[in-house]
């Protein structure tokens, strides 16, 4: 069995991030990124618009750590988000040690624009692009470190643990099919999102929560896995994100008599040019419920993919638009065949990000001794019930490196492998081969599960939703994956089986498909994404608090409350485009 | 019956075939589907063991490079209507060993990227809490476009030195030590000259430009190319003539 010190399941930016932090802890220390994509294909490389950290005068960490908790409806832990500003702009500046190509001011100083949700300009850019150069400068990085080994396209399916400690993973290798145990001493899950449980996501189709599933099957809770983004503006059918710096660069979102349409969601009065925390800059949750109001008024506009409203730069001018949003211009003329210099382009609210994940302290550190997440997969939270644009970028930096850092000093504690793993790791061989590669009969297709699990959450999961729809999915998630059991697989070779990878990953998002359901169930309130029409109030009494959700076999899972950890500012109402917003103390 | 047209896919599965073959498929002709949508669809309602990658579909992952009609793309940006009436064939990208179906090998570019020593190489380390290095947008522009490459592997499947000397370097990593060695902040250049100078594939490099052709993010490898073999040829003049000017 190979092994190694620290594990790394998924190489995108918070893995990368946390290998080189590794590294840099004790260079003799062995570092395997484990990933089924080889890294650089990682869906960090589709993040747009920026990534924020306080740089400029004028602005402070407190007003970021406002704006980060009032922008998630105080369902964010305090403490977490004061350590999260104040290590942003170091990891960033690390990052351009590195050698992103952030854009710049004509001194030579790192360029910062306007995001939603934000009051001051701190987004760090680098055209819109900001994942794809931040990725593959980390990626590139990650190379000069000779201690990282890297096991690209290998597919976890379980990890092993043992004397209440992980002790390492099983993985697919996709060129061979060799199913081989790999043990460590300290695992870090850094597996991203899970929007492919939605059918209509800006997220690639490698994002099926398999981190988070892992986690879960491991008996680590999810936290407030009932808080899903939706981004305000997708492409219709493709779901291609146009990135919110289209609107911190001046774009307008109109319905379909050219009104923009945000003043009478109390987000403030248009202006011709953009104003922070109002209008097109508020944040996304509210955008979104915007978008399924103006619908209900029958004020949107009707295309072959459903109802859409307009963005538009058209004001904005080619420089600017050639200039700052260059991919936005790309996207539009590839994907509708429109250009956004002179045409309006059609967007729809669109699944995007997932504030919940797996439950972790301030460290990175799970539940279970020697797991740890990071990123996307990870729930500290700084991101509570709406994140706000331009954080998830830095958050994969500054808590990619944490975990990293915490996953070293776990590791240099020497602790052997138990001798059960090797027996634990033959049963992961034989279950799947006995439930996909050996298996012959099935006769559900994974496309068909895999697409009623995604009618259901976005009938019942979306932006509104009632205890009647959810407890409909909850009957169907359960019902789906009682048929999953016989599911079809025509596929039986071992040489980069991807319909075997496939039936995995919708075996992943079915249990995440449950907790979200679970979760978004028991919090009989409204907060940030988090919408119910039958309980439309925030509740700080009964539900400021995360929720957590474990898996229970042959049961309901188990959905219990951690309260929120709240340092110096107190739960107050959300207020954008008016100018009674409170300010910050200090 | 909605409109179709056929799609011809290279089948190979190494375990049942000794030789790939072209399997047809007829797909819906829908006007917003890319060639991509075309093989999903044969994945999940005809064949599900089909093989191929993908992952963004937004053309920025660079994992779905596939030759269409005999010119390799990135087949999330390829649409069907294009290629109208058909047929369409579909097979891998050439110059690449095939694993399976429409899967090629690549981690030789891997070795080689890393072996150009695509990062920030400094005699000098300061500690990033003192700030930022400064760069100019116009010293950015001096090497952004090398840096949009996403490893798409297009420009090796169209380049006719690769395709004969699989020792090549090749257009992508070289256009990414080119774009380290244009970045202000990199002090690094001579280390990767001397990586490069040690294969003679790059002098074959006949400057036919179908890398750059091809290149899906318009990175021009071509130019990087060229570039370096200036900067090759005047580092081995300097030696030659000054070798003290070496460190």
């Amino acid at each position: 069995m190979p092994s190694h010190d620290v594990l790394l399941v998924g190489g995108g930016g918070a893995g990368l991030r946390a290998a080189i932090a590794v590294s840099e802890v004790d260079p003799n220390l062995s570092v395997a990124v484990v990933s089924k994509v080889y890294p650089m294909r990682s869906h960090t490389v589709s993040a747009e618009g920026g990534s924020a950290a306080v740089i400029k005068e004028g602005d402070s960490l407190d007003e970021h750590a406002y704006d980060t908790i009032s922008g998630g409806d105080w369902m964010c832990d305090q403490d977490a988000v004061e350590l999260f500003v104040n290590e942003a702009p170091g990891e960033m500046l690390q990052l351009e040690h590195w050698g992103c190509p952030w854009s710049r001011e004509p001194d030579g100083r790192v360029a910062v624009r306007p995001f939603g949700g934000m009051k001051k300009e701190r987004t760090w850019f680098a055209a819109d692009k900001t994942g794809f150069h931040m990725l593959h400068a980390l990626f590139q990085t990650s190379l000069k470190y000779r201690s990282i080994a890297r096991y690209d396209e290998w597919f976890v399916t379980r990890l092993l643990v043992e004397d209440g400690r992980v002790q390492g993973v099983v993985a697919i290798e996709l060129m061979t099919g060799k199913i081989q145990a790999i043990t460590a001493k300290s695992v870090i899950l850094c597996t991203g999102g899970c929007g492919k449980v939605f059918p209509f996501t800006t997220n690639a189709n490698i994002k099926n929560g398999d981190g988070m599933a892992l986690a879960y099957r491991a008996g680590v809770p999810l936290k407030d896995m009932e808080f899903v983004q939706y981004h305000p503006t997708g492409l219709p059918f493709t779901g291609i994100l146009i990135t919110e710096a289209s609107r911190a660069e001046g774009g307008f979102l109109l319905n379909k008599d050219g009104y923009r349409y945000l003043q009478d969601y109390d987000l403030g009065t248009p202006q011709p040019k953009p104003v922070l925390r109002s209008m097109e800059l508020g944040p996304r949750d509210r955008l979104s419920q915007a978008f399924m109001k103006e619908l209900d008024k029958g004020r949107t506009l009707e295309g072959p993919y459903g109802p859409y409203v307009h963005l538009d730069l058209t004001h904005l001018g080619k420089k600017i638009i050639d200039t700052k949003l260059p991919f936005v211009r790309e996207l539009c003329l590839k994907y509708e065949n429109i250009d956004p210099v002179s045409e309006l382009i059609p967007v729809r609210p669109v699944v995007h990000y997932m504030m919940g994940g797996v439950h972790t302290d301030i460290q990175g550190a799970t539940p279970l001794g020697g797991l740890f997440a990071a990123g996307e997969a990870a729930c500290v939270s700084i991101n509570g019930a709406n994140r706000l644009g331009s954080n998830s970028l830095t958050e994969l930096l500054v808590f990619g490196a944490r975990a990293g850092q915490a996953a070293a000093e776990h590791a240099l504690q020497d602790k052997p492998v138990s001798a059960g793993i090797e027996a634990q790791a033959a049963d992961e061989k034989k279950r799947l081969e006995r439930e996909f590669l050996h298996k012959s009969g099935g006769t559900e297709p994974i496309a068909g599960l895999r697409g009623e699990m995604q009618s259901i959450m976005e009938k019942s999961a979306g932006i509104y939703r009632t205890g009647t729809l959810l407890e409909e999915a909850q009957a169907k998630v359960a019902e789906l994956k009682e048929r999953f059991r016989q599911v079809a697989i025509q596929d039986h070779s071992h040489t980069f089986n991807t319909e075997l990878t496939a039936a995995l990953e919708l075996s992943y998002m079915l249990d995440v498909a449950e907790a979200v359901v679970e979760c978004a169930l028991h919090r009989t309130e409204s907060r940030g994404a988090h919408q119910r029409i039958d309980f439309p109030q925030r509740d700080d009494e009964g539900f400021l608090a995360h929720s957590l959700v474990s898996h229970r076999p042959d049961d309901r899972p188990k959905v219990e409350y951690l309260p929120v950890t709240i340092t110096r500012w107190p739960p107050g109402e959300r207020v954008y485009g008016r100018a009674a917003a409170p300010a910050p103390p200090g | 019956m909605a409109e179709t047209i056929t799609i011809e896919v290279a089948r190979y599965r190494p375990e049942e075939e000794g030789e790939p073959a072209l399997q047809s498929y007829e797909v819906p002709l829908n006007k917003d589907w890319v060639v991509l949508d075309a093989l999903n669809h044969i994945k999940d309602h005809v064949d599900g063991s089909l093989s191929f990658r993908w992952s963004c579909r937004m053309g920025v992952c660079g994992s779905c490079g596939m030759t269409v009609n005999g010119e390799p793309k990135l087949t999330c940006a390829t649409f069907l209507s294009h290629y109208a009436p058909g047929p369409i064939r579909v097979e891998p990208l050439k110059n690449f060993p095939v694993v399976r179906d429409l899967v090629i090998e690549m981690t030789d570019f891997l070795e080689k990227l890393q072996s150009v020593k695509p990062w920030i190489v400094r005699k000098d380390d300061p500690a990033p809490a003192k700030g930022e290095f400064l760069q100019t947008p116009e010293q950015l522009d001096e090497f952004k476009q090398f840096s949009m490459c996403i490893n798409c592997m297009i420009c090796y499947a169209a380049c006719p030195v690769y395709g004969l000397d699989p020792q090549f370097v090749g257009p992508a990593a070289i256009a990414l030590a080119q774009r380290y060695n244009l970045d202000s902040r990199d002090q690094g250049e001579q280390e990767r000259l001397d990586v490069l100078s040690q294969h003679e594939g790059i002098w074959g490099c006949t400057f036919v430009g179908e890398c750059t052709e091809v290149c899906p993010k318009n990175v021009d490898p071509a130019g990087a190319i060229q570039q370096y073999k200036l900067a090759a040829t005047k580092d081995w003049f300097k030696s030659f003539l000054m070798p003290w000017s070496k460190q």
